[in-house]
């Protein structure tokens, strides 16, 4: 499943003959000007996050009088402890991360036990009923506000955060489900033939065996599921009202706003709640682009 | 075998957890807004049945119709984004080295909440202190734009960090499609004497157009139904210029308690989506589908 971009790349020059793959001084000059090309992108989506760590540890004296990209005199690293210590940012970012886990575990368990009763069980319904999850992937989530906001007014779950955890797990299984399928159908069917005839109940097959064999697309759509989820905001916005229930996306909204000249802190609030997708990404990069590839291609 | 792997019990425990939350949170709900729209209805009191007034008001109401262009408008601007996301892919799928970090890089700016990316473009725009207009102002430029409060720019402004946004998400789909491509279909031009531009131009395009097409539905379907970057930068002013269809929405429904009409938005959403989905791919759809 892992691609392997850079091996493919160096193998191209092998076929080619030996009087065409000589480079000319002017197809030196063009990979010259390609590489320019392409750090020249790298550094427009890079330098706006630069930008905001810099600022982020400076004070406003600072920020208004150097260059935009000078280092601080002297790091405020005070900033950090001053929004995380003034504010309910401690609060956010653990509502954040309790309601992120639930969603990823019930989304990849929901969604793992459908694909498998689609994928490897036989009935009647098995189509229609992955093409709803499928249709699913194109519906807006603002044709569904309204309704939900009455729903859980109903059911006395507004301003709950169970309301946002099972919004989270419908609203995402169907991606979680699509990039199951392609791994699913890839399975042998000899292990589960072979499993039953040894006399495996089905759950033993599915939990035991089923399962912990899909373990690296399970992470992969655990990882993406993760990602929507920490930065998701209409649901929380609109269904969460009170202060200790609010997720960091949603959080520093609000906790900007009193630091409306404040830049240091501002920066550090928003380094504060980017930075666990900063980390998460440069460990697993890898599985990331793996998910976001599969997710959106493999239709 | 086939008895145990047909179990009507089994099959209906392992379906309906994730069937009754899809059906719950997201297929009732879509049928409920298109029903809600024929109401007049303020999201706590009894509703009234209008019939299609709702629908009739929204085919009549200008600010409704802005919004939809500007809608319409962010989805030709992400398609003509397409065409740079293509063309850097195609570089960078080249004999390219570092281009898996290259993609990477691009990347982080899709990864990071709309709030975040929101807040940090605001701080870009910022009329005295921000990036843009410090750097205008040091090349010499005397009447910096205010950006986010003016009118004519805004919504060019924040299509800007749109695109910036998405970039990685696109050329990381192209690229992962251009890799596919047979290395022996691309070296038998090269030998036959195709430039790097041919090759790019009539082979490997014609090999990823059904990927293209996908990227473009997703494209256009998402930004039709844009919301949060806005949201956050302009609250779809000033006045107006720049909401677009779920602002509007969201405006209507939760800020001045117009549940019906809002609903009415809603459903007229969802329908455009579809309808939009369902023409792209009619458009595109092939005589004859290239196979690799």
């Amino acid at each position: 499943m892992e691609f392997e971009n850079g091996k493919n790349g160096q193998s191209q020059t092998s076929p080619v003959p030996k009087g065409l793959s000589e480079k000319t001084g002017l197809q030196r000059l063009g990979k010259i000007f390609l590489y320019v090309f392409l750090i020249g992108v790298a550094v427009v989506q890079i330098l706006p996050l630069v930008w905001l760590f810099l600022f982020s540890l400076k004070n406003n004296q600072e920020v208004f009088n150097l260059p935009p990209l000078a280092l601080p005199q002297e790091p405020q690293w005070g900033n950090y402890v001053r929004v995380w210590t003034e504010g309910n940012i401690g609060q956010y970012f653990f509502n954040s991360v309790y309601i992120t886990a639930s969603s990823v575990i019930l989304t990849v368990i929901f969604a793992s036990l459908v694909t498998f009763a689609i994928t490897r069980m036989r009935w009647r319904l098995s189509k229609l009923v992955l093409g709803l999850f499928m249709v699913g992937l194109m519906i807006p989530v603002h044709s569904t506000l309204i309704p939900l906001f009455n729903f859980f007014t109903n059911v006395n779950l507004m301003d709950h955060p169970v309301a946002i955890i099972l919004t989270y797990t419908a609203f995402n299984l169907p991606i979680t489900i699509m990039i199951l399928l392609g791994f699913y159908y890839t399975l042998p069917r000899e292990i589960e033939e072979a499993a039953i005839m040894d006399g495996c109940s089905l759950h033993r097959l599915f939990f035991k065996i089923i399962l912990p064999m899909t373990a690296p697309v399970v992470a992969t759509t655990a990882i993406i599921n993760m990602i929507y989820n920490w930065n998701e905001y209409v649901f929380v916005n609109t269904f969460i009202s009170s202060d200790k229930y609010k997720t960091l996306t949603v959080g520093i909204q609000n906790f900007i706003g009193q630091y409306q000249t404040d830049w240091g802190a501002i920066g550090a609030t928003l380094m504060i709640s980017i930075l666990p997708i900063l980390i998460a990404f440069v460990i697993l990069s890898n599985r990331i682009v793996e998910g976001i590839t599969s997710g959106s291609v493999k239709g | 075998m086939n008895k145990v792997m047909s179990d009507k019990k089994v099959i209906a425990l392992y379906v309906l957890p994730a069937f009754l939350l899809m059906m719950v949170l997201v297929y009732i709900p879509i049928v409920l807004t298109g029903y809600y729209g024929l109401m007049r209805w303020d999201g706590i009191g009894a509703m009234e049945f209008i019939g299609l007034d709702n629908y009739k008001r929204l085919l009549n109401d200008s600010m409704f119709w802005r919004s939809a262009t500007h809608s319409l408008l962010l989805a030709i601007f992400s398609i003509l984004s397409l065409v740079g996301y293509l063309i850097i892919s195609l570089v960078l799928a080249g004999k390219i080295k570092g281009a898996d970090l290259f993609r990477k890089i691009y990347l982080i700016p899709m990864l990071l909440s709309s709030v975040a990316i929101a807040q940090l473009w605001m701080r870009i725009y910022h009329p005295t202190n921000g990036v843009m207009n410090r750097f205008l102002t040091s090349i010499g430029i005397e009447n910096t734009p205010l950006w986010l409060a003016d009118t004519n720019i805004v919504l060019y402004a924040i299509f800007i960090p749109i695109i910036w946004q998405y970039a990685g998400f696109y050329i990381l789909i192209y690229y992962a499609a251009l890799r596919n491509v047979p290395n022996e279909l691309v070296e038998a031009a090269r030998i036959d004497g195709a430039t790097p531009w041919q090759i790019g131009y009539k082979i490997k395009l014609p090999l990823i157009m059904g990927v293209i097409k996908v990227t473009i539905v997703l494209a256009v379907v998402g930004s039709l139904k844009y919301f949060d970057l806005i949201w956050v930068m302009t609250q779809g002013g000033p006045n107006g210029a720049s909401e677009v269809i779920a602002s509007y929405m969201y405006k209507q429904a939760f800020n001045s308690y117009n549940f019906g009409y809002g609903s009415a938005i809603g459903f007229f959403l969802l329908i455009l989506c579809l309808v939009v989905t369902w023409i792209i791919r009619k458009l595109t759809a092939d005589k004859e589908e290239v196979q690799y």
